[in-house]
Parts: C-alpha cells; structure tokens; sequence
C-alpha cells in the first residue's frame, strides 16, 4: 500500500499543485479535516480557508477561496476557485480590501449584491486570520 | 495610363501595407500558441468537475424538486443568448459567423413566438447585433482591458446569469460562440447552458469496495458545483474564442500578406513595362528627330 497520499490542487486556469504528500488539512464546509493516506472516499464544498500540506516534515499553507474536495482511493483533488500562497500575501493590502468591502455592503441594495459581498467579506477574513496565524 | 510615378508611390504603399499584415500575423501566431495553452492547462479542473457533477446528478436526479439549474423552470418562454466575440476585428469571418448564427438562432426563437434576451461578451459583437437586435440586449460586459482571460472574469458573466436566473428574469440560456476546431476552422456554434445539461458519459471512480461519505449531502454539493460548472463551461468557451480569434486573425492576415505580394509583383510589371514604353518613346523621338536633319 502506498505510504504517501497522491494530492492535486486545481484551479479553473490551471493545476497548481500535483505530487506525492504525507498529509492534507482543507477547510470543509462543516469543519477543517485532514487526509492520510488510504483515507476512506470522501467527498465535500470547501469554505474559504487554509489548505496545509505536510510532506517529509516541511509544511506549505495555500489558500483556496471556496471549492471542493474529493478523496478517492487514488488520492485527494481540490477544486479550487482560486488558491494563493500563504507565505507571498501583503497583510496591510488585505486589511484595506476587507475594509471597502465592508462599506460596499453597507450600501449594497440588491439582495445578489449582499450575497456577493457577504462571502467576499467572509472570504477576507479567513484570509486575515490565516495570514496572521 | 498611371504615371511612373503615382505607380511608385502605390508600390511602397502596398509594400507597408504587406510589411503591417505580416507582423499582425507573427503577434497572432504568437498570441495563439498562448491562448491554446490557456485552454490546455483549463481542461483538468474542467474534466474533474464535469465527471464529478456527471456522478452526483445520475444518484440525485434531476427531476422535479432537483437543483433549478438541472432541472429547469419547468417553462421555455424566454430565452437568453450570451453571444461571446472577439473585442477586435481584422480576423476574417470569425465574428460575423458567430452573429450570423446568433442572428438566425434569434428569428428561429421569434416565429416560435419566444422572447429573446441578449448578453453581449465582446465589441464586435455588440456592435453589430446592436443594430437590428439593441432592444433585445440586457447587458453588455466589456473584456477589452483583460489582458489574460482567468476563472475571475467566467465567474462574472457566470455569476451574472445566475442571478438573473433566480431573478426569473429567462428560462433557458444559451452560449453562441466559436468553437476552435482547428487553426483554420473555427465553429460557431449554440450551447445550451441552462438548464445545465450533466455530462453522460462521466468516468466511474473506483471506488475499491468503500462508498462515498458525503458532507453536507449529496444534493447540497451538487447545488454549490452546478455554479461553478456553469463558470468552467464559459471559461473553455472564453478560452477557446479567444484561441479562435488569433487563428482566424492569423489566417486572414497570411492571406492579405500573399494578397499584397501578389498585387506588389503586378504593380512591379505594370511599372516595368511603363519604364520600357517610356525609354523606347523617347529614343524613337531622339532618332525621328535626328533623321529630321
């Protein structure tokens, strides 16, 4: 049996990460989850949050904003709307944005407009609280 | 008869012209080898999401009380075409072929007594059904400032449409765009987009005995995906417009190219003879007018 955890993150552009790992924390809809190998098949909407991956004691923090993650017996895929780099964020940048946004829907009207912002603004704060962790 | 010199001066402008065309071509061949990139490195997330959705709807179901964009508004009465051009022009046919079939989509649509309801994606698009169909276009989103087409700008003509559709504001939609077929063909064609229609022939996972453990449930990650495959269809047919644009504009530019060699070898003949007329003129003058003495 394979020791490692085959793991794909893909975004609509392109695949952004594809490779052998030891283990993948994702943030799901109803709570943060890891995947080891050999995990049982599993399948789940991904809320905006942290994806850490840890292979051979070193560890990288993504990003992803919404997506999905499925875990087949050949490995976990994530589809990702959109992932950054954890280590490459300006944190000031993000504290101006989470702040228009925040005003934007102060005086969104329509209730599309107030859907859109409210999961920007939740989308900006979990990328403020998992820059500053 | 033109002058010498009106011929000399038509001869430099036909070579500047064929020098512009020529360089409009190499930008096109060099811009299309990205473009068909782009849309290479878009199908993994495209494919996953489609087999995934393929699998999900066949143990939901798409029938009455299943997520509206698979299963419809149950009505037909208005219709929603999203006609993706190019922003530019100088590429062949490549736009009017795709208006061309928008155009007759819509009057088939008419007699079949449907309201029709436009979003136009690109200039030359708009521009053009804007004539005859303006009344008919709800929106018009403008891609002229994106230099590299990403998820970001599917997502909002595709969160757009959605809106709409919770609106009620149609009850089909479809996609007119081109389909790149290859470098010198491109198809346009009409893709329904709502209701979403699941892909058939989804790949089965092996699942080596186990079943799947679903979180939240199986409708509700089928609800959250349809959007999104909603936004990676718009995406390929962005990016395969967008490949289609420079094949088309590469073809026609290679053709102007030849075209003005060919007009440059013409114009050089005409010149040449011109010349030669010209000399023999003046020698026969120069010898009548000796033999006069």
């Amino acid at each position: 049996m394979a020791d490692k955890l085959q793991f794909s993150l893909v975004s609509p552009e392109r695949e952004l990460f594809s490779g052998e790992v030891d283990q993948v924390d994702a943030p799901g809809t109803e709570g943060m989850f890891g995947v080891l190998p050999d995990h049982a098949p599993f399948m789940t909407t991904l809320k905006s949050g942290p994806v850490t991956i840890f292979n051979s004691g070193e560890t990288t923090r993504l990003f992803v904003r919404g997506g999905f993650a499925d875990v087949t017996p050949q490995g976990l895929t994530i589809l990702a709307e959109e992932a950054l780099d954890l280590a490459k964020i300006d944190a000031s940048a993000i504290g101006v944005d989470l702040k228009n946004a925040r005003e934007d829907l102060a005086d969104a009207k329509t209730e599309h407009e107030i859907e859109h912002l409210q999961e920007k603004v939740r989308y900006l704060e979990a990328l403020e609280t998992a820059v500053a962790a | 008869m033109a002058s010498l010199k009106d011929l000399r001066a038509r001869i430099s402008s036909v070579k500047s012209t064929q020098k512009i065309t020529k360089a409009m071509q190499m930008v096109a061949a060099a811009k299309l080898k990205r473009a068909q990139e782009a849309a290479e490195a878009s199908r993994p997330y495209a494919q996953r999401l489609a087999a995934v959705i393929g699998n999900l709807a066949d143990s939901v179901g798409v029938g009455e009380g299943g997520p509206a964009l698979l299963s419809g508004t149950g009505r037909d009465d208005v219709h929603l075409l999203v006609v993706l051009t190019a922003e530019r022009g100088l590429c062949g046919g490549f736009n009017t072929n795709i208006v061309k079939i928008a155009r007759l989509r819509i009057a088939e649509l008419e007699a079949a007594g449907k309201t029709v309801k436009i979003i136009t994606v690109g200039k030359k698009g708009n521009d053009s059904l804007k004539r005859d169909q303006g009344s008919k276009i709800i929106e018009h989103i403008d891609l002229r400032s994106v230099k590299n087409l990403s998820g970001k700008e599917s997502a909002e003509i595709g969160t757009k449409i959605t809106d709409l559709y919770e609106d009620g504001a149609f009850d089909i939609a479809s996609l007119v765009y081109a389909e790149f077929k290859n470098v010198l063909v491109q198809k346009p064609m009409v893709q329904q987009l709502i209701p979403a229609i699941a892909p058939e022939d989804a790949p089965k996972v092996d699942l080596q005995g186990a079943s799947y453990i679903y979180e939240p449930n199986e409708a509700e990650i089928l609800e959250a995906l349809l959007p999104r495959y909603l936004n990676t269809q718009i995406l390929s047919a962005l990016l395969e417009g967008a490949a289609g644009e420079q094949g088309a504009r590469m073809t026609a530019m290679d053709n102007a190219t030849r075209n003005a060699g060919d007009m440059i070898k013409s114009l050089n003949l005409t010149y040449n003879r011109a010349r030669q007329a010209q000399i023999t003129k003046e020698l026969i003058e120069i010898i009548s007018g000796a033999e006069a003495l």
